[in-house]
């Protein structure tokens, strides 16, 4: 008779560039620097995306949308350290990584504006569009992992996000059990905002970390500084490495913050404080980066507001074509139902298109 | 042509399909080593192996999930769920991806899996396990079949894979083994959203479907005894999208109608056909459409199935009282 550990766990933590933009030269993973400026421009392109589309939601231009500021390094990094042939699945806060991957921000502007046409990236062949139930697209990413695998792909992995409620969604821990047991290819990457709208994260639940999610699974988990954009790099590479290498899946918990509302929708003083969001937006992770690559010497207040100036006449330009975009169909939603004709259908197209006509 | 039964018939489908199309696999609980509570896929893991003939843990949503992944990669995954009352987990992926990944992306993103399972009563099963509720899975962007015997189950499920949509193929198991017909040697295919005329009549139609449709034929037999009415009889075989052109044609010509469903009586298929009547040949009709239906009660334990479920009696009662009206 015995009583003996059999299991145990452990789950560390990554901060590589601190708040104060101070490198731990023993973990850092020595991005060049058009690696480092790539991340910052997506960082910066994406933070004036969302404060652009706030304004043009309140003018009624667009429709409601999911605000991404303060969580950019918690994608960049990923999207940096993703290969051509990876996946990437996504929930619906994750604008930097979508756009670095490819996707138009022309297309998120007509999605926010109430048109199945956004969600169609033409030539992207390896982003699924944005998945609005939570929790439900991270089943997608392993069985992508699982037909990579079927296929003897060993050069490409799928990269997932979802975020911290999602991880109390049923068909996540699925999802977990499903990778574990194929050793599916496959990245789980947590951005851990601190809240779910109003829901803290203490009341989602009781585990000390969400990475830790992973070990009933049998799939390792790290923690992660979430504005930390070259944590958030070296933790993913390290996860589609092993993927790649026929290891399996690995869930990374990214820590950050959402700086801004929920959806548009939202009101976060209702729920939290005016010092606790202070608090982050002395974390932000735009001016952390900005602040290394200064002392890098890679950049300077010119070339900011050169950057500026270009990312928002780029964000202009998709607004304009987005709003130039007035001749889509009024009955596309017709078009798609089956891949087979159906008579019903279409009889009912015609009695939709005489009712608009009357 | 070899005689089988349907779960036979299944079992053939699966196997040619496998066998001509290296796309398509197989997954869900006890699938593999087991072939199956129902033993739908014996054989399969032995013929194709564990990668294409998957065991996967128990989670009805994580089957369907992944298999969503898998087609969305370009495979063409037939995903098992052991018994209809298990299926409800999948709601979340059923509705809130397989049906629309078509339209959200315009068509570029395609789901064109198969879901399986046994459907319906009278097997005493325990509870959640004799469930007939194939107007839950109606919803558009799915395709909702059921067949009624071996050789249409093997040619709709050879249709259902072959098919560009997401498909539910719902199994009437108490007629797995019930009857055994003739299955032709090579793979046919039938038209999926096409019903089916099995026998032609003039005095009132009578549409069914899965497991009614034996019961229906006995009724109609002796109804044609006794009072000498030749009775068309319509097998939906496709429950969504539904074949309202074939029933019309048919009620046009007859002016009466029965529709036969093991489902509660109230928001069925049936329910729909009728209203599809309605819609296209209402003035055609000299009786109101009758329902032989289940009861708007939750699905009883088996000990009192035998009334719930129509009945041969009952379906007769049910012809007569239209004939007379």
């Amino acid at each position: 008779m015995a009583l003996t550990d059999i299991a145990t766990f452990r789950i560390q933590h990554l901060q590589i560039l601190d708040e104060n933009g101070n490198l731990d030269s023993k973990l850092d993973p020595k991005l060049s620097k058009e690696q480092l400026l790539t991340m910052y421009r997506w960082m910066v392109l994406a933070r004036e995306a969302d404060e652009r589309m706030l304004k043009l939601q309140r003018q009624g231009r667009i429709g409601t949308f999911a605000l991404n500021s303060g969580q950019e390094a918690a994608q960049v990094g990923a999207g940096l350290a993703m290969g051509d042939k990876d996946w990437l699945v996504p929930s619906f806060r994750e604008a930097a990584i979508r756009m670095m991957r490819g996707v138009p921000l022309v297309n998120d502007l007509l999605f926010y504006n109430g048109f199945e046409e956004g969600s169609v990236y033409k030539d992207l062949q390896r982003v699924l569009p944005i998945s609005i139930i939570v929790g439900s697209q991270s089943l997608h990413a392993v069985g992508l992992a699982y037909a990579m695998q079927y296929r003897g792909e060993k050069d490409a992995a799928v990269v997932t996000y979802i975020g911290d409620g999602g991880t109390s969604e049923g068909e996540f821990y699925e999802a977990l059990n499903f990778a574990g047991v194929w050793k599916a290819p496959v990245v789980f990457i947590v951005q851990n905002n601190g809240w779910a709208i109003s829901l803290p994260r203490h009341k989602q639940t009781a585990a000390q970390t969400l990475a830790q999610k992973g070990v009933a699974a049998g799939i390792p988990g790290i923690s992660v500084d979430g504005n930390d954009a070259l944590a958030v790099y070296k933790a993913t590479k390290d996860a589609l490495d092993r993927a790649k290498a026929g290891e399996g899946p690995t869930i990374i918990e990214a820590i950050t913050y959402r700086l801004l509302q929920h959806t548009t929708s939202d009101d976060p003083i209702r729920y939290r404080t005016n010092e606790e969001e202070q608090s982050w937006w002395a974390k932000d992770p735009i001016p952390r980066l900005a602040g290394y690559l200064k002392k890098r010497k890679f950049w300077n207040d010119e070339l900011e507001a050169a950057l500026r100036e270009e990312v928002r006449a780029e964000i202009d330009e998709a607004v304009k074509e987005m709003e130039a975009l007035t001749a889509l169909k009024p009955d596309a939603s017709f078009d798609h139902v089956y891949g087979t004709q159906n008579k019903e259908i279409e009889r009912q197209r015609a009695d939709f298109l005489a009712s608009l006509g009357g | 042509m070899a005689k089988l039964n349907l779960v036979q018939a299944i079992n053939l489908a699966m196997h040619e399909e496998m066998a001509s199309n290296p796309d398509v696999l197989v997954l869900g609980q006890d699938v593999g080593q087991d072939g199956g509570v129902f033993r739908a896929t014996d054989g399969l893991l032995e013929k194709f192996g564990e990668k294409r003939v998957i065991d996967t843990p128990l989670a009805e949503a994580g089957i369907l999930g992944t298999a969503i992944g898998m087609s969305l990669a370009g495979l063409k995954p037939i995903a098992e769920i052991q018994f209809d009352g298990f299926s409800y987990t999948v709601f979340n992926q059923l509705e809130g991806h397989a049906s629309r990944f078509r339209t959200r992306s315009q068509g570029k993103w395609t789901v064109p899996l198969v879901l399986r399972f046994p459907y319906g009563g009278g097997v005493r099963a325990l509870e959640h396990h004799s469930e007939a509720r194939e107007s839950f899975y109606a919803f558009p962007g799915l395709k909702v079949v059921v067949p009624s015997g071996p050789r249409n189950a093997r040619a709709l499920l050879t249709a259902a894979i072959r098919d560009p949509d997401p498909v539910v193929f719902l199994e009437p198991k108490r007629s797995y083994r019930a009857f055994k017909e003739e299955v032709p040697d090579t793979p046919e295919v039938m038209e999926i959203g096409k019903a089916q005329v099995v026998q032609e009549g003039s005095d009132l139609t009578l549409i069914s479907w899965g497991a009614m449709m034996r019961p229906v034929l006995s009724a109609v037999a002796e109804v044609k005894e006794k009072t000498g009415a030749s009775i068309e009889l319509i097998d939906l075989l496709t429950i969504s999208p539904l074949d309202a052109e074939t029933i019309a044609t048919s009620v046009k010509k007859t002016g009466r109608a029965v529709v036969v469903q093991e489902s509660p009586k109230s928001f069925g298929a049936a329910s729909e056909v009728i209203a599809r009547i309605n819609d296209e040949v209402l003035m055609y009709l000299e009786a109101p459409v009758k329902r032989v239906t289940g009861f708007d009660v939750v699905t009883p334990y088996f000990g009192r199935e035998a009334g719930y479920i129509p009945e041969v009696s009952r379906i007769v009662a049910g012809i007569e009282e239209t004939l007379k009206f």
